[in-house]
């Protein structure tokens, strides 16, 4: 445990990982927190990919992490602006009420 | 314990910390805040990582720019917060062990498998000590990786224009034209023939007839 | 010293009367148009029997005197596999012997329907029917393989049903005939299984070719049982035996048959097809041999037959019934000679029994016409002084058939009591007290019924039904008719079938039984069923058998049932009514003939039809329909109304599944493929 190693970082991404999950599956109350728990994901994968990038020497797991960062920057961009339109038509951000595609 | 490890555990400490919060924070914007931090300390192990370039960006571009749009949009949705947070707990068990399952097992197997990592010498992307990691990316991105960067481009202005064109509301006093329905005009709706008696009765006289067109 | 006789003559024999049929069915009624009248309908059909017949009686003389045979095929239907379905002739004596009885008896029941079916509307379709059954009985007896025979067989239950429903629009005719062709039914079943192994064993449905494999087959035994593949085979072929020839059980069809106009009571249910069944058995005789289990299995079930069915006749009032009755128990003499291998005493009486028993039969017929179609015997009597000719040949009938010497059949029943005596199997020696009781009984009820029609007080006033049942008027009203003997078309046949029934048991019992006639029609294991060697043993002539016979224990039966009968309905006529109500229960078991048709309607039939009623609502409409067919959409639609809850609409659930589904990919290649 004293020296770092891959495992580590790795273990720490999914812990973070697991708390977005638990997050997304709380928050049936309040879509803007489920928005950020998969900002929160984006992080957790990110990690990953930056210790890789570490400790095998090569630099395309940053590269992805760029792209990565793009990608959740536009993401969350319309995903704001489509939460703005729920609240417009519903007046609500309540998970719960989100159900009309139900089977 | 050297100092990095001993980094290290104090930044995983506090963003775990700072994650938890996010997900059960009462206030929204308080869960943003708290989501804020949870970046920064990212931000801190990438740079014990030797990706300094990446932590500046998650700082700047993540925190300045998507963090505020959060922010933004928390403070400007006007949310009833008393009703939002019944039965929260009832269902913190259930997921609470499901979490940890996933979490413990990903660790046991990353932990174990991943104590040597294999030295991987590619000829492309090495981490020299002596280039800084920006140049280093900044040579990758614009000679092998251009193709995606371009794309990466064109997705954030897909995103712009999605963005705009979902939200956009128009101005109730805006005097401009849709060019398409002045297109679609037809005769019919702009002209209409009256048929009209060419003569009419003498105190009408005065008035100038109508010509047929 | 043998030759072949031609294949154009014998085809003819079939085909003339089929000719005449297909013209007086089609164009004489009105399927064609009625295009020909009743003349030339009766004509033509007698022409194409009298010609069948004329040259029947050819071909006898040829096999007979100068040893002619025939086997040959004609025209192969189809090879299916290694089998090979033919039409073809196997003329020998017993071919021969049969041709010209059904010919004769054919042609005399032909030229008596002139006058019996006169007032019937249906009098060319009926002539149409007796000349196709005379083309089908042709084919049957003169084939040379089995499907040849199954056919026939087939086509003779066919126009039988069209006989005995002839009137159609009476529901006990109807009902008769469908119970003909039903119990019929049960008997082919048998009868194909057992021509279907024979086939699969012999690989040949020809006579010939099957009867060389015999003693290969004798050593088989049927896969999966114990049993002896020929037992199981000749088994099989008597069940289609006791079909057609109304064996017990499957005897019950005989007396209903009775519903049919009486020509063809004589020609069918007496003469002819009931013989179908004894005809199979002697031709299939190296078979037979082979089995001494079939063997006493048949001459159990002919005794059981000839001696209750005969216990039915002395109670019946109808005077065509107690002649079906009669007929049934001389089929069962014939199956019990059968039994004892004495094949050619089987098929001699069966030939005396074709006359007298047509005798019989049109006579009855005779006396019903006379009697303006009233059939109660109970209202008769004393019917000598007006129909003399009917009275006569019916004595001679009668005499013929208790087995008085020196009449027909005296020879051949005498002949079969003595081959039963002679046989060892099984069963033998209560077949052979069977027998010889039955002698008595059938005695006592043919001069039962002789001193009742012909003797005694005239009854005919007391009939309470008489009124009704008249279907001529000659122009009488309020007044009884007397009867009156029928015109010379009625007459002559029955004078034609007399001289037979007393003179051919005397002329043929040396070269049928101990001569040469069917020496490689029928084959006789003589060590093993020595009947027909000790017959021939105390054989010394015709004469010298009558003679002796006035000393055996038949005649002396035969003397004591005619004398009983005497007393009882010329003398004491008020004895049969005490007997009946101290033995009334006997008697309601007679009347109800021993229950069969009671066990065949409600069990069986009720039964089968209550299998096909649970088939269709349980099997059909509740299991199929419902568990299978309803049951796999709603088991289908189920299972979707369980797995479109998973479509819960929210996110948290979807995400939730995703998880799960990690986990459980993680634990299977982290745990388990460790």
């Amino acid at each position: 445990m004293m020296t770092l190693t891959l495992g580590h970082f790795l273990s720490l991404g999914a812990m973070l990982f697991a708390l977005s999950v638990i997050g997304i599956f709380l928050n049936r109350k309040n879509l803007i927190v489920l928005l950020m728990a998969i900002e929160l994901m984006l992080l957790a994968v990110n990690m990953n990919f930056v210790a890789f990038s570490y400790y095998l020497n090569d630099m395309a797991g940053q590269i992805f992490v760029f792209f990565i960062l793009t990608v959740a920057a536009a993401e969350s961009a319309i995903g704001l602006a489509i939460l703005v339109l729920l609240f417009r038509n519903k007046s609500s951000i309540n998970v719960d009420e989100l159900n009309t595609l139900q089977g | 314990m050297d100092a990095i490890t001993g980094l290290f555990y104090f930044f995983a400490a506090v963003l775990l910390f700072s994650a938890f919060r996010v997900i059960t924070a009462r206030n929204p914007v308080h869960a943003a805040l708290y989501l804020v931090l949870a970046f920064f300390q990212a931000a801190a192990i990438w740079i014990l990582l030797k990706a300094e370039f990446l932590a500046i960006t998650l700082v700047l571009v993540y925190v300045g720019a998507v963090m505020v749009l959060f922010l933004f949009v928390v403070m400007m949705l006007d949310i009833n917060m008393d009703g939002m947070r019944k039965g929260f707990w009832k269902h913190f068990p259930l997921a609470g062990m499901v979490g940890v399952v996933i979490a413990l097992e990903m660790s046991y197997v990353l932990m174990g498998g991943f104590r040597d990592p294999p030295k991987l010498a590619s000829a492309a992307g090495q981490i020299g000590d002596q280039v800084s990691n920006t140049k280093v990316l900044g040579v990758l991105l614009y000679s092998e990786y251009l193709y995606p960067l371009e794309i990466a481009a064109v997705i954030l202005l897909v995103a712009i224009i999605a963005a705009i064109a979902l939200t956009l509301r128009e101005r109730k006093d805006s005097k401009h034209t849709n060019a398409a329905d002045q297109v679609r005009v037809k005769r019919g709706d702009r002209v209409s023939l009256v048929k009209m008696k060419s003569v009419v009765a003498a105190s009408a006289a005065n008035t100038p007839a109508e010509e047929k067109q | 010293m043998s030759q072949t006789l031609s294949a154009s003559s014998l085809l003819a024999v079939p085909l003339a009367p089929l000719a005449g049929a297909l013209v007086a069915g089609i164009l004489g009624t009105s399927f064609g148009g009625n295009w020909i009248g009743r003349r030339l309908s009766h004509t033509l059909t007698i022409l194409g029997v009298l010609l069948a017949f004329i040259i029947s009686a050819m071909t006898l003389k040829s096999v007979a005197m100068d040893g002619a045979r025939f086997n040959e095929t004609l025209y192969t239907w189809m090879v299916v596999g290694g089998l090979k379905m033919e039409i073809g002739f196997l003329v020998d004596g017993l071919t021969a012997m049969m041709m010209c009885v059904v010919t004769f008896v054919s042609l005399m029941v032909h030229i008596y329907t002139i006058g019996y079916m006169e007032e019937d509307e249906g009098y060319n379709r009926f002539f149409a029917y007796i000349s196709l059954f005379t083309f089908s009985m042709l084919m049957l007896v003169m084939s040379n393989n089995l499907l040849q025979l199954f056919f026939g067989w087939e086509a003779v239950g066919l126009v039988s049903y069209l006989l005995i429903g002839f009137w159609f629009n009476k529901p006990s005719a109807v009902f008769a005939n469908m119970k003909a062709f039903l119990v019929n039914r049960v008997g082919d079943f048998g009868f194909i299984l057992g021509i279907g192994l024979l086939a699969a064993y012999a690989g040949t449905l020809n006579y010939g070719e099957a009867f060389a494999k015999a003693d290969e087959l004798s050593l088989l035994t049927l896969p999966g049982t114990g049993w002896m593949l020929v037992t199981v085979i000749c088994i099989c072929l008597f069940i289609g035996a006791m079909g057609k020839s109304a064996q017990f059980p499957l005897h019950v069809w005989l007396p209903d048959s009775m519903e049919g106009p009486t020509p063809i009571s004589a020609l069918i249910h007496a003469a002819t097809m009931v013989t179908a069944g004894i005809f199979m058995v002697a031709r299939m005789s190296p078979l037979f041999e082979l089995s001494d289990t079939a063997l006493s299995f048949i001459m159990v079930i002919g005794a059981i037959t000839a001696l209750f069915m005969g216990f039915l006749g002395i109670i019946q009032n109808d005077i065509k019934r107690v002649i079906a009755y009669s007929t049934l128990s001389q089929l069962g003499y014939m199956t019990v000679a059968l039994g004892a291998s004495a094949y050619s005493v089987a098929v001699f009486h069966l030939m005396t029994h074709a006359f007298f028993k047509a005798l019989l039969f049109l006579a009855a017929g005779s006396v019903i016409m006379g009697m303006h179609h009233l059939q109660d015997i109970r209202w008769m009597g004393g019917l000598r002084k007006y129909m003399p000719i009917t009275w006569i040949t019916f004595l001679l009938g009668s005499l013929a058939l208790i087995g008085t010497p020196l009449f027909a059949g005296f020879y051949s029943k005498d002949s079969i009591i003595e081959a039963v005596h002679e046989s060892h199997l099984a069963g033998a020696s209560f077949a052979y007290y069977a027998v010889l009781a039955g002698v008595f009984v059938t005695a006592f009820y043919s001069f039962r019924l002789y001193f009742l029609v012909f003797h005694g007080k005239e009854r005919f006033d007391q009939n309470p039904d008489a009124h009704h049942d008249a279907h001529d008027d000659h122009g009488h009203h309020g007044e009884h008719p007397k009867p009156h003997e029928s015109p010379w078309v009625v007459t002559v046949p029955l004078i034609l079938l007399a001289i037979p029934s007393v003179v051919i048991g005397f002329m043929t019992i040396q070269p049928m039984l101990f001569g040469e006639f069917f020496k490689d029609a029928i084959f006789v294991n003589l060590e093993r069923h020595p009947a027909m060697e000790e017959l021939a043993k105390i054989f010394h002539g015709p004469a010298q058998m009558a003679l002796h016979g006035l000393t055996t224990a038949p005649f002396w039966l035969a003397l004591a049932g005619v004398v009983l009968s005497y007393y009882m309905y010329m003398v004491n006529p008020a004895l049969p009514a005490a007997i009946k109500r101290s033995a009334q229960p006997i008697y309601t078991l007679l009347e109800n003939k021993y229950y069969l048709d009671w066990l065949n309607e409600n069990v069986l039939a009720r039964g089968a039809r209550g299998l096909g009623t649970v088939f269709w609502k349980v099997g059909d409409e509740k299991l199929i329909d419902g568990a299978v067919v309803n049951g796999s959409w709603k088991l289908v639609g189920w299972i979707s109304g369980m797995v479109r809850k998973l479509q819960s609409g929210y996110i948290y659930h979807y995400a939730f599944g995703m998880i799960i589904g990690v986990f459980v990919l993680m634990t299977y290649f982290v745990w388990l493929n460790q």
